[in-house]
């Protein structure tokens, strides 16, 4: 594993609240390739606490790409250079000795700045609040096998399902739009046959909540699935966008 | 003085359940929706059960301190949830779940307990594939199932390498539902630092609203905790980051009992530590062990590359030592012989790490094969570590993973402080002194699911709590507790950070209160965890206040309660003669190395009340195995 150490810049966003202007504030520093870049903020940090200055303040928890709460930009890019890495995944092995690095909170209108590196994400759980489920109480299930399922169904369901909710598609487009999120989870169940009953209103509440909450419209530029950290694929939004035309023409008649 | 009645029902095992369901008080539906619940925590127990006494109708508001309750650390789980569907007819059974559950505890869990989660673990299949959980199926489209430590047949459901994600997401969205409906609601960012008590019961909490700073009291007829375990007192553990024992310790230190503190599970399957400023160590799941064979080499100290050490100069020391069950046996065994071989030097290159290789499996299934079964984790493997495991074998070490011990319950699920329930990993039932893989997800389903659903019921239809108003005496002492505890934190500003505290103490544990304990090492480490704790509170520095956004404070009242149980952990195992399970004691083992329990005088469930700093009084629960006979567990 480690080979030598590399020196790196870092400018690092600084930001106190939402209110506040931000600004970049410079670090130097000597770190091992095998840390991860998180790994690297822990130790600027403990460095910042015990000269008595307020640490970076960022969130992370798994540090396993799939919790989905750290996500940086890093020099220009969400989650960084590394296709299909989250942020907490990147090693500084991929970064050479001597580079300089920008590291940013993901921006976007829907997405507040707290402090520092930390937004507000919230939006996305107001969409799944809207519709992202199946209506169903606990205890009435049959059995598991009475709903049979090719792999194939599965493995595509399971594609979509995969989505940690970080918020890079959102940060990646240049408009905000959160079509490729809402497009995971409204796949995931069109695909499947548990999915069915509530298909059309689902992507129907679920757009709606979307749109309400400040995320910008799709323009096909395709840079969500680009830096998606689990590489969730623009299909999806293209089978949210042929659902939600269909509930269209579908409500004129049920309403 | 606390009394642990364990209401663990008579009858025969297989119909407790099922008759204490009936003997157990219901409330009418238009009821339930008097009645307010706190839950704190939205991981697997806690989000199913929002999600459940939501959809009865009662009021229920959700704590967490993550930005999303889709956050919380059962999202990491990566192999996969028990059930005994016999769905591959390879002679399974509720009871043989019960059983292999019970013996790979060691036979320190309650019969009644694990026996109802056998019993549910199929249910929990039918509800999450009913939400639309995507689980792994055959090609004629039936579920898939794979096979895990500890057992001979197949009932592993699983995802890909993602299950505990797709679980999550699974309760979430069902509770999300129930936000829609106006059943349930959330609270995020919020930090739960203390329960309220009014007349000895559970009648609302203190949170710290993490973005204000502000201390918010809220009320309710009852509590749930589902804040998950306490791994993360060693420091470097598989658990998340944030993930810690504050919201239980706190309210052990009000008085509900914590139970078998000492049993902590070290998982034989993750990535070696590679240097001091590590902040976690990663979990390759141990589903990879049905594929992967486990080797050192002969010699110690051999720094030959693995592809030189040929085969007869390997040592497959688990399929050696243990034919039947070879490198499927239970997490406690596997790892312990891993620090065995590296403890004797020949551990890789003389270090701490053990070889995980798969070169059988390629010849058997090809690489493209193997890709289907693991590719997530060998992609992990190699991002984290830059070498890719298709081509040289996969290191592993043991690292803390999973906590066993937690808030003592009974069999309704209630700690004992009445009013106050307790889920998942959080609380000490079901596993005894070792878990078995793939059977965490299932309990916190099932606690969350199946059991707190009528248990509640029961509580509220018995006791029939009034409300109670935030303005009382009560709510205004807790949260004044709190903010001087904060205020004492803030004011040390002494030399030493929050985390070389911890790290401080993640040493001391691991080394002592780890893998294989002694009674010298237990005494010394108890002064040595009093004498850092001491140094915390005269020598931490906090920077920041308490108005905002303040992440070094939230780690050092987490890291502060850590100090504590730590001392708890260490004195659970010295007071607990014996090895069982998780818990080694190197005096008590048999000729061959394997731990020795002792029924006669340890056959209990040790549940301590906390009287002051530094000093508790320890409570036996005896366990009673009628259903199953008491041997050396064995897997030869
Ligand atoms: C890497 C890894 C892989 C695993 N794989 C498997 C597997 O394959 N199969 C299996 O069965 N088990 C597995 N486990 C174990 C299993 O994931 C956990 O035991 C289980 O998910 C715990 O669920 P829980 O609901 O009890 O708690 P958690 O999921 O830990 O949730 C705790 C919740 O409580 C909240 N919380 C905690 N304290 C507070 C507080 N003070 N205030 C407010 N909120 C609070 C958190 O925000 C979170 O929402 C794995 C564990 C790890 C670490």
């Amino acid at each position: 594993m480690s080979e030598k150490n590399i020196n790196l810049t870092l400018n690092i966003w600084r930001q106190e609240s939402p209110e506040a202007k931000g600004y970049f504030e410079k670090f130097e520093k000597e770190i091992s390739p095998d840390a991860s870049i998180l790994e690297v903020l822990d130790e600027i940090n403990n460095r910042l606490e015990f000269e008595g200055k307020e640490p970076i303040a960022f969130e992370s928890d798994c540090r396993e790409g799939i919790c989905g709460a750290c996500g940086l930009v890093i020099n220009g890019q969400p989650h960084g250079p590394l296709p299909k890495t989250a942020t907490c995944q990147l090693h500084m092995r991929n970064f050479k000795d001597g580079d300089t690095l920008y590291i940013e909170p993901f921006r976007a209108t829907a997405f507040k700045i707290l402090k520092d590196l930390i937004v507000d994400r919230s939006g996305f759980d107001k969409i799944q609040v809207a519709g992202g489920f199946v209506s169903f109480n606990t205890g009435s299930a049959p059995d598991g096998n009475v709903i049979l399922i090719s792999k194939e169904m599965a493995d595509q369901a399971l594609d979509a399902a995969e989505c940690i909710g970080c918020g890079a598609c959102v940060a990646a487009c240049k408009n905000s739009s959160a079509m490729l999120f809402v497009g995971a989870k409204v796949s995931q169940f069109a695909l499947l046959p548990q999915g069915q009953p509530e298909r059309y209103e689902r992507v129907q509440a679920m757009v709606k909540v979307m749109d309400e909450n400040l995320f910008g419209s799709c323009t096909n530029t395709y840079a969500c699935e680009a830096e998606c950290p689990k590489g969730i694929s623009v299909l999806n939004i293209a089978r949210m966008n042929r659902d939600y035309f269909m509930a269209k023409l579908k409500t004129g008649t049920n309403e | 003085m606390i009394k642990l009645d364990s209401k663990i029902p008579g009858g025969k095992l297989s119909e407790k359940w099922m008759n204490h369901k009936f003997n157990m008080k219901v409330i009418n539906p238009a009821n339930k929706r008097k009645f307010d619940i706190i839950i704190v925590g939205s991981g697997l127990a806690g989000a199913s059960a929002a999600a459940t006494l939501g959809e009865l109708g009662y009021k229920v508001k959700i704590f967490t301190f993550h930005d999303s309750t889709r956050r919380a650390h059962s999202i990491a789980a990566q192999g996969g949830i028990n059930a005994a569907k016999n769905y591959q007819n390879d002679a399974d059974s509720v009871y043989r779940l019960f059983y292999d559950t019970i013996k790979g505890g060691d036979f320190r869990g309650r019969e009644a307990n694990t026996w109802r989660l056998a019993e549910v673990s199929n249910n929990i299949i039918d509800q999450c594939v009913a939400q639309g959980v995507p689980f792994a199926r055959e090609y004629g489209g039936t579920l898939a199932n794979r096979s895990f430590g500890g057992a001979q047949v197949s009932r592993t459901f699983y995802a890909r390498g993602e299950t505990g994600q797709q679980l999550l997401l699974g309760a979430y969205s069902s509770m999300n539902r129930q936000v829609n409906l106006g059943n349930v609601e959330i609270f995020p960012r919020r930090e739960f630092l203390d329960v309220v008590k009014v007349d000895g019961h559970a009648r609302g909490i203190i949170a710290r609203n993490l973005v204000t700073g502000e201390l918010e009291k809220y009320a309710s007829q009852a509590v749930v905790l589902a804040t998950g375990g306490y791994m993360n007192v060693y420091f470097l553990s598989t658990n998340a980051m944030n993930s810690n024992a504050t919201a239980a310790w706190r309210v052990h230190k009000k008085g509900a009992a914590f139970a078998n503190p000492c049993y902590t599970q070290i998982h034989p399957t993750c990535l070696p530590v590679h240097g001091e400023d590590q902040s976690k160590l990663v979990l390759m799941s141990e589903s990879l062990r049905n594929d992967g064979r486990i080797w050192v080499p002969k010699k110690a100290g051999d720094t030959r590359n693995p592809s030189e050490i040929p085969e007869e100069e390997r040592d497959y020391y688990l399929e050696r030592k243990y034919p039947a069950f070879g490198n499927l046996v239970p997490r406690d065994v596997a790892s312990r012989n891993a620090k065995y071989v590296c403890d004797e030097g020949k551990g890789i290159g003389g270090g701490k790490a053990v070889y995980l290789d798969f070169s059988d499996a390629f010849n058997r299934i090809g690489k493209e094969g193997v890709k289907d079964k693991y590719g997530n984790l060998f992609d992990m493997y190699a991002n984290i570590t830059g070498v890719n495991p298709y081509e040289v074998p996969m290191q592993i070490y043991p690292a803390p993973h999973y906590a066993m011990g937690g808030l003592w319950v009974d069999y309704e699920l209630m700690s004992t402080i009445p009013g106050m329930f307790v889920l998942g990993e959080a609380n000490f039932s079901d596993h005894g002194a070792n878990r078995l893989g793939a059977s965490a997800l299932m309990q916190g389903l099932s606690d969350g699911y199946f059991i707190i659903p009528y248990t509640m019921g029961n509580y509220l239809g018995t006791e029939k709590p009034e409300k109670v108003d935030v303005e009382r005496s009560e709510f205004k002492e807790a949260q004044q507790n709190v903010e001087e505890n904060i205020n004492k934190i803030l004011s040390i500003n002494g030399k030493q950070t929050v985390d070389s505290i911890h790290k401080r103490l993640g040493h001391l544990l691991i080394d002592k209160v780890g893998m294989s304990r002694d009674e010298k090492g237990l005494k010394e480490v108890i002064n040595q965890i009093r004498d850092l704790r001491e140094e915390f509170w005269t020598d931490v520095k906090v920077v920041g206040d308490a108005k905002d956004i303040n992440q070094t404070l939230e780690r050092a009242g987490r890291v502060a309660d850590f100090l504590e149980l730590g001392e708890l952990m260490a004195k659970d195992a010295l007071n607990r003669n014996e090895s069982c399970g998780a818990h080694f004691r190197e005096e008590y083992q048999t000729e061959d190395g394997e731990a020795l329990r002792n029924d006669e005088e340890y056959k209990y469930v040790a549940a301590w009340e906390y009287k002051k700093d530094g000093e508790w009084e320890l409570y036996k629960e005896d366990l009673e195995f009628e259903n199953v006979k008491l041997a050396t567990r064995s897997y030869k």
